[in-house]
């Protein structure tokens, strides 16, 4: 040992003895997903090989980020989620949000839309427009889209179950204003995995509808080059309570899946991997967030490459969307929301994320209004332009916290991957409620730590305010007129179509649901022949049945 | 008489997905003695209160986070009422407004919970709640 | 004790509530119960009751779903009675079964009741014959009671049943499992479920095996192992047919002296119900005990006191009754 070494060892054991000797503030110094943290990291918790776990941005693993500059080329794309009401209505809201620098749209839908009935079923009663647009027919989307130059924007679905459907209308649409499909820039969620462990919106069980998934990737690499056929996500699996490394394991273990999948149908991996992207919370806990991020990256990569076999670079990167965590809101002292939305934006533009929306304050009770919607595209402009981050790329490498949290939950995730495996892949481990219990697990271990006071909450659990249950701000809310007019349109449309042509396309579906025809096809011919949702999501109940949650609890 | 225990339906009208409070709560008011049957997602006002009259249900629990309170929870009254079962405590919660809150509170229905209620509270109301209708009713 | 003429006119009109009620009556003890039934006794008898049992996990919600909807193609009324373990600790229970049943929710034909444990001595099997007599009392054609196969309790509840089914399903050791455990013991029917997966044929074949091994020669009744799919509504057919044909091998061999012997048990339980509560409530033996207990005296010799001391009051009251 060199003089140096005997310092530097002294030196350690002077601080352990300080800080083990110190008085500590009572509180649980965990991650806010549950896991022990040190007092301080040093290079001992960090082991990183630079060459093999960290690398150069735009170079395998990825780790410090996809491309080679980052944001200095140019900044993430800033894309508020959006949606409510009407077709018309969400199509004012949209052109509001271009007008104020939003470069991206992202579509919200409601209840009935995600579920594939149309507006005027007996199931969508009191539902139509409430917590997104409700898209009925192509003349809805026409509606949507109308002066909205479709060559020139990049649009973002979140749909699932009818996500090929709605894509069909969108491709139509695209069509009757004279944009070719391969023009076409966006992102059809089309994550059915996900939704039957967290977010449960669903038409078909799992096999048919991984089939549409397959034909959704099959018909885009060919006619539509540019889409992205699937946003694989992990924000709804948080939102349900997962914890960081839930997130992350569970989200890539179903990107496996559909990789698989697409490898089973026939096509080659290179053909349809560089169009999948994915879809991250930014949820409250800064550090674990980042490192998250940056394990996704890493961990993907080597599957791609390693596992499956991938050639293209561009199919071993995580490009990802985040949204800041909806769960972190509080209805108390709701203004604080914007704070807290600025740490996890934050933590998303320092993992390197490829676009963003902004929670507004508001959300917790109601849609957001248009003020409060332009707080939360501010906040991600002040971090853009003032804060100087967007500068550096990865600028957290390298600190042993952080890649001492990345490499945890990188393991983490591969034991669940393990785990998944023995219970016979991502579907049985689904259909069991495998997934679902341990989401659930999480959910209401991090509940009972807030009842606890171990995990606070400023203005729930602690900084509390005498209030009403009277929110103080603003409250947006959907006029029944919406349903009327949304009956009224579909009642407009079934009667100026063809019917002859309309009765013929659904045939098709019904002939390709009982062969191996690729069904965005049928999909896409039906939607210029004005069949709606409904109608088209009926034709899958009737050939496929419909999906049956497990029993988890 | 033996030991009688509280049963509670929690259920899920309507389509939204969101499952995770109905879940905690029903995790929750199982802990603290009750017997819980949870009948899945996507349920419709009549089945809810057909589940009701087949389950004797004490407590119907509704969560909703679709913004369709207004619509569905009125139905799921109607349908309780239509089946003689005016005697259940029907309470919920969810992303509902305040003003909606009292709107749906002077229409019959129990306290209603929103965003960020401790779960431990919920319980105590039920219990509480139960004890008094108990005491009367036996 | 009020509402019970009330509940009993609802009962006999056919109004799912009434019997919903008189299941709640009998979980709870509630004396109400006893009066009801009385008057509705001789309606008892006309269903046929299915136990279903087996490990978690083996997908007895999803088959009990696809039986009723069997049945209910034969235009047969079906009542279901689906139990679930009570939380040892709280006392609470999460009931979820309907979830895989949700289809029959409206089904007129139908009635679904989820039952809680509740853990206590024999009193899950008295209330689960209960819950079957106000069902058969009120009409149904077919009972399927459903609950998991772990314990001592659980077999007592599907012995109550006329018919029993052990359904299993492919995967680590689970025949294996099932046959220690001495599940094979109660089953009248094996389902083998989820027959798609690998492992199948070979857990029907040691099944089959085992039957033959412990049965051969020495029963008229071979257990039958059927194969079934529930999640893809395969083999369901099958498996109503092994339950009739059990019923019809009952009905040769003496059905009634079997029934009588169940009811026997039930007047058992009852019973020993009764006398304990009347000697641990009414009877003071509660206070005595203790008294003898703060003596010194050992339990043994508290309960010979005890006991000697209840045969002479029953000798004196019958002898002043005379």
């Amino acid at each position: 040992m060199s003089a140096q070494d005997v310092k530097q060892v002294d030196a350690r054991a002077l601080w352990q003895e300080a800080f083990e000797g110190a008085r500590k503030r009572d509180v649980d110094f965990s991650s806010v997903s549950g896991s022990k943290l040190k007092g301080l990291y040093g290079p001992e918790d960090a082991s990183v090989d630079f060459a093999r776990d960290l690398g150069y941005p735009g170079q395998f693993p990825f780790t410090r980020g996809v491309h080679a500059t980052m944001y200095r080329s140019r900044l993430w794309t800033m894309r508020q989620f959006a949606g409510f009401g009407s077709a018309q209505q969400t199509n004012e809201r949209f052109k509001f949000l271009l007008e104020h620098g939003q470069t991206g749209l992202s579509t919200a839908f409601d209840f009935p839309t995600l579920m594939g009935y149309d507006s005027d079923h007996e199931r969508s009663r009191g539902e139509v427009g409430q917590v997104g647009v409700a898209i009925s027919s192509l003349r809805d989307m026409q509606t949507l889209m109308d002066g909205i130059p479709m060559a020139d924007v990049s649009t973002s679905m979140t749909i699932n179950g009818p996500a090929p459907i709605l894509l069909a209308f969108y491709i139509a649409c695209g069509e009757r204003q004279g944009v070719d499909p391969k023009l076409l820039r966006g992102t059809v969620q089309n994550d059915i995995l996900k939704e039957f462990q967290a977010q449960h919106a669903w038409i078909v069980p799992a096999e048919p509808a991984l089939r549409m998934i397959t034909d959704v990737m099959g018909y885009c690499s060919t006619h539509v080059p540019q889409w992205n056929t699937i946003s694989i996500s992990g924000y709804h699996i948080r939102e349900a309570g997962s914890t960081a490394a839930q997130e992350l394991a569970f989200t890539l273990a179903n990107g496996m899946e559909y990789v698989k999948r697409g490898i089973a149908a026939g096509l080659d991996v290179d053909d349809f991997a560089p169009r999948l992207s994915f879809f991250f919370d930014s949820h409250i806990d800064f550090f674990e967030e980042i490192a998250k991020f940056r394990a996704a990256r890493r961990i993907w990569a080597r599957k791609m490459r390693d596992t499956f076999g991938a050639k293209d670079p561009k199919s071993w990167m995580v490009r990802f969307h985040t949204q800041t965590a909806g769960v972190t809101l509080t209805a108390q002292q709701p203004e604080n929301n914007i704070v807290r939305t600025a740490f996890e934006a934050l933590a998303a533009v320092l993992g390197g994320t490829q676009s963003l929306h902004t929670n507004s304050m508001d959300e917790t009770l109601s849609l957001p209004t248009e003020k409060a919607v332009k707080i939360a595209l501010r906040t991600q402009q002040i971090i853009a332009e003032e804060t100087e981050v967007a500068h550096v790329i990865d600028p957290l490498a390298g600190s042993y916290f952080v890649e001492a949290q990345t490499n945890r939950l990188e393991a983490e995730a591969e034991k669940y991957f393990a785990e998944i495996e023995r219970r016979g892949g991502v579907v049985p481990a689904t259909e069991a409620g495998y997934i679902q219990r341990e989401i659930h697990r999480s959910a209401v271990g991090y509940q009972a730590a807030v009842e606890r006071g171990s995990k606070k909450v400023v203005g729930v659990n602690c900084y509390e305010e005498d209030h009403d249950r009277t929110p103080t701000i603003e409250i947006h809310k959907i006029d029944p007129a919406v349903e009327r007019d949304q009956h009224q349109r579909l009642a407009e449309v079934r009667k100026k179509r063809d019917a002859a042509k309309a009765k013929s396309a659904i045939d098709d579906i019904r002939d390709a649901c009982k062969g191996t025809d690729n069904l965005l096809e049928r999909f896409v011919a039906a939607a210029h022949a004005e069949c709606t949702l409904g109608e088209i999501a009926q034709v899958l109940r009737d050939e496929f049945g419909e999906y049956k949650e497990p029993k988890i609890l | 008489m033996t030991d009688r225990k509280i049963r509670v339906l929690v259920a899920k009208p309507g389509l939204d997905g969101h499952d995770r409070g109905a879940k905690t709560v029903a995790s929750v008011l199982r802990d603290s003695g009750m017997e819980v049957i949870y009948t899945g997602l996507h349920q419709t006002p009549e089945m809810i209160a057909e589940v009701a009259v087949q389950e004797d249900v004490d407590v119907v629990g509704l969560s909703i986070l679709s913004g369709a309170h207004m619509e569905l929870f009125p139905r799921v009254r109607e349908e309780l009422k239509k089946r003689g079962l005016d005697h259940v405590l029907l309470t919920g919660g969810g992303i509902i407004p305040g003003e909606d809150m009292e709107k749906l509170e002077s229409q019959g229905f129990a306290k209603l919970f929103g965003p960020g209620t401790r779960t431990d509270a919920i319980a105590e109301y039920i219990k509480t709640e139960m004890k008094r209708r108990w005491a009367h009713t036996s | 004790m009020n509402a019970s003429p009330d509940i009993t006119e609802r009962f006999k009109r056919g109004d799912k509530g009434a019997v919903a009620r008189a299941i709640s009556w009998a979980e709870n003890g509630d004396p109400r119960f006893a009066t009801l039934i009385a008057d509705v006794y001789s309606k008892v008898g006309h269903a046929w009751r299915i136990g279903i049992t087996g490990p978690p996990g083996a997908g007895k919600s999803t088959l009990v779903n696809e039986i009723a909807k069997a049945l209910r193609t034969r235009e047969r009324t079906v009542g279901i009675l689906a139990v679930d373990p009570s939380s040892p600790l709280s006392g609470g229970a999460l009931l979820g079964d309907r979830i895989r049943m949700e289809e029959r929710t409206l089904d007129k034909g139908i009635y679904i009741r989820s039952m809680a444990s509740r853990g206590s001595h024999g009193g899950l099997s008295r209330t689960t014959v209960d819950a079957c007599d106000a069902m058969d009392a009120f009409g149904f054609d077919e009972i399927v009671v459903e609950t998991v196969g772990v314990g001592q309790a659980e077999y007592d509840v599907v012995s109550a049943a006329d018919t029993v089914v052990v359904v299993l399903c492919p995967g680590a050791g689970d025949g294996v499992q099932a046959m220690k455990a001495g599940l094979l013991e109660v089953a009248d029917v094996l389902a083998v479920n989820k027959a798609e997966l690998p492992g199948a044929d070979r857990l029907i074949m040691d099944l089959e095996e085992a039957v033959h091994i412990r049965l051969a020669g020495k029963s008229t009744w071979m257990t039958p192992v059927v194969a079934c799919s529930a999640a893809r509504g395969d083999g369901i057919e099958d498996l109503i047919a092994a339950v009739e044909r059990h019923r019809e091998h009952l009905k040769a061999h003496d059905l009634d002296g079997i029934r009588r012997e169940k009811r026997l048990a039930q007047v058992h339980r009852v019973l020993d119900e009764r006398i304990a509560e009347h000697l641990w409530s009414g009877g003071g033996f509660g206070e005595r005990a203790r008294a003898l207990l703060d003596s010194g005296r050992s339990p043994y010799d508290v309960v010979a006191e005890l006991f000697s001391a209840l045969l002479a009051e029953h000798r004196h009251q019958k002898n002043g009754a005379k």
